[in-house]
């Protein structure tokens, strides 16, 4: 499982990386976004993996914590991924305000001098 | 129940939040009910910080009166999260509400007027600002930053133009990339340590066993690079001056502070993580601070005297003062004197009021000419071509009209102070600097001269750009003199008057900066204090 994982987070980010670096906005946009996957996986994964454990503790009496998985990495996700949406939204607005501007979707306004 | 006084600690975060959520019911044109709530919430805001600034600087150094704490919804600090506030989060407090009030009454002259939402945009931004320096956590650090930069996107936006949008658009993806680096930082620092309160962690990192230490040292370097982008230090500083000269002449000013966000974080974590009792730990990063910030001030200084345009200078002139603040926390970190620290803090405290005032500077300044003939006058002044020089009748005694002599003498303060020369107060900032090092041996008495070296030269260039602008604008400026609105006007004048203020009081401020230093020396004092914090149930239940 700790393979699969860790693997998935390298080549998101990997791709994430890759895209954030070409000159056209969607590009940056979509890598951005890929970006934000991996983090919050990661942030997940600092968790520690566990299987089939509930996050949640019931009331009272004597809790084996072991039994649980860890409940506030989650919580941070979640947070994340709201935060997350939010920019990538705003900042959709804002390459679509570029594009309407400037006439093309170069990241700097105008085409490269060939 | 009755809010009692301690609930005050949070008003700075609720004020400009309310504030901001009212402004969005009115209208756009129902514009003087928008105006008179952001004013009233900025001015609330500034008592509001005054009054927690007096009561933070109590005179024992080590006991409770220095820092106060809010429990969020009276959990013990370790559980929940606790706001604190200790002298350097009430100066911060107080210096963003004395940016904030000047830049409100500036944008009331008409600058409000060109987009939607500036006044709520603007409240949001204050409370993120407050928040990022009142939180005690470090996630919560992460939602107020969020919180300043997506209300600092769309302040940046206001009023358009393609300038703007592509300044915006880099500002926006780099910005986006350093929370997800954030992000990164946090959670690998909770997977080594098991805790994110500030507090807590200062606490652990002493006793940390080897194989975590290294996985917070990872998780506190990635963490840090993001603030190091928030800083603007070189060479994650390239977007800084586009985007900061292409906001409005308000949002520019108050932006002012933002790259203080990220040296206040940067500062205050160094000191609490990896401060003098952190064990192995101990001055984790000074290097890289001390490195960054001569960078900075040494591509900030070149750009001051590379810019074309007073904007771009000003920006450049922020970066100066980054690099210096963090430059001389990096050498206390390492080992010299909290004096220099003292120093650092009470310059950046002028040069980031100077620089503001020199942001809403601008705009008046350049309204006659329009930017290009400004920029077309110094080129050919780097070039020695005036050919106007002959057909035009010498002049004797050349009149300066009166708007003309006010920004004029506004302009040249600006000046002195940035280029810390006496009489005012960027003189004694940097002069507590120099001497400091001094005085002080360090290690590497090579670096200390560096820095020094530095700070002479950066004043000298930063003294030599300014002064061509000025002679440009002001004493070679054809045709009549600007329109200026009083209204534009009274807010750069207050902040010059709040420079002066701060060389004639610079006693009673330095004495205040050394104990902040002293404070941020002892990680113990902000640990145990809010490690100890009583919950308000429990002081109940045993009354």
């Amino acid at each position: 499982m700790e393979i699969v994982l860790s693997a998935a987070i390298g080549i998101l980010t990997a791709s994430g990386v890759w895209l954030l670096l070409r000159p056209r906005t969607f590009q940056v946009i979509v890598g951005l976004c890929l970006l934000s996957y991996a983090v919050n996986l990661f942030i997940f994964s600092m968790g520690r993996l566990t299987l089939g454990a509930p996050p949640i503790m019931p009331r009272g009496g004597f809790i084996n914590p072991t039994a649980y998985a860890d409940p506030l990495p989650q919580a941070l996700v979640l947070t994340a991924i709201v935060i997350s949406f939010a920019t990538t939204a705003l900042f959709l607005v804002v390459l679509i305000a570029s594009r309407g501007l400037t006439g093309t979707d170069h990241v700097d306004g105008q085409e490269r001098k060939p | 129940m009755t809010p009692g006084p301690e609930h005050l600690i949070i008003a700075p975060i609720l004020i400009p939040f309310f504030a901001g959520a009212l402004m969005l019911i009115y209208d756009e044109r129902q514009r003087r009910a928008k105006v008179t709530i952001s004013l009233v919430a900025v001015v609330a805001t500034l008592l509001c910080a005054i009054e927690l600034l007096m009561r933070s600087k109590g005179n024992n150094l080590g006991g409770d009166s220095d820092i106060g704490f809010y429990l969020l919804g009276d959990r013990a600090a370790l559980y929940g999260i606790v706001l604190v506030i200790d002298r350097l989060s009430a100066m911060m407090l107080v210096l963003t509400s004395l940016l904030a009030l000047p830049a409100a009454v500036y944008a009331c002259a008409g600058w409000h007027r060109q987009g939607q939402h500036f006044h709520s945009l603007f409240q949001f931004l204050l409370m993120g600002l407050n928040g990022a320096f009142l939180t005690g956590d470090l996630f919560n650090l992460f939602v107020f930053f969020e919180v300043l930069l997506a209300a600092s996107y769309g302040l940046l936006l206001h009023g358009g133009g393609q300038l703007r949008v592509r300044g915006g658009l880099h500002y926006i993806a780099v910005n986006l990339t350093g929370s997800l680096l954030f992000l990164i930082g946090v959670s690998l620092i909770y997977g080594a340590t098991g805790t994110l309160n500030m507090a807590q962690l200062s606490k652990m990192v002493p006793i940390l066993p080897e194989a975590q230490r290294l996985m917070l040292h990872g998780g506190a370097a990635i963490m840090g690079l993001a603030f190091l982008v928030k800083a603007g230090i070189w060479p994650l500083s390239f977007w800084l001056p586009t985007a900061y000269m292409a906001g409005a002449a308000p949002v520019s000013a108050m932006f002012a502070i933002m790259t203080k966000v990220g040296v206040y974080v940067l500062l205050r974590l160094s000191f609490l993580m990896f401060g003098g009792s952190a064990g192995e730990s101990a001055g984790f990063g000074a290097g890289v601070l001390i490195a960054g910030g001569l960078a900075t001030i040494t591509f900030g200084f070149l750009g001051v005297l590379a810019s074309q345009g007073l904007g771009r200078m000003a920006a450049h002139l922020l970066l100066v003062s980054s690099g210096t603040v963090l430059a001389a926390g990096g050498f206390v970190l390492a080992g010299a004197g909290p004096e220099i620290l003292a120093a650092a803090l009470f310059y950046m405290l002028s040069s980031t009021l100077a620089t503001s005032a020199l942001f809403l500077l601008i705009e008046p300044m350049s309204r006659e000419e329009g930017g290009i003939a400004g920029l077309l006058a110094l080129t050919a002044d780097a070039y020695g071509l005036d050919e106007r020089e002959e057909d035009r009748q010498p002049e004797v005694g050349l009149v300066i009209p009166g708007t003309l002599t006010v920004l004029g003498l506004s302009f040249s303060a600006c000046v002195i102070v940035l280029a810390g020369l006496p009489p005012l107060s960027g003189f004694v900032g940097k002069l507590g600097i120099l001497q400091g090092l001094l005085a002080g041996d360090s290690d590497t008495p090579w670096l200390a001269w560096c820095f020094v070296a530095l700070l002479i030269l950066s004043g000298f260039s930063t003294l030599i750009g300014l002064v061509r602008i000025g002679i440009q604008t002001f004493w070679a400026s054809e045709g009549d003199p600007p329109q200026i609105l009083a209204l534009e006007l009274t807010p750069i004048i207050a902040l010059i008057g709040l420079l002066v203020v701060l060389t004639v009081k610079a006693d009673v401020t330095l004495r205040y900066m050394q104990d902040t230093a002293d404070v941020m020396m002892q990680q113990s004092v902000y640990a145990d204090g809010v490690l100890g914090a009583p919950r308000a149930e429990d002081a109940e239940s045993s009354e």
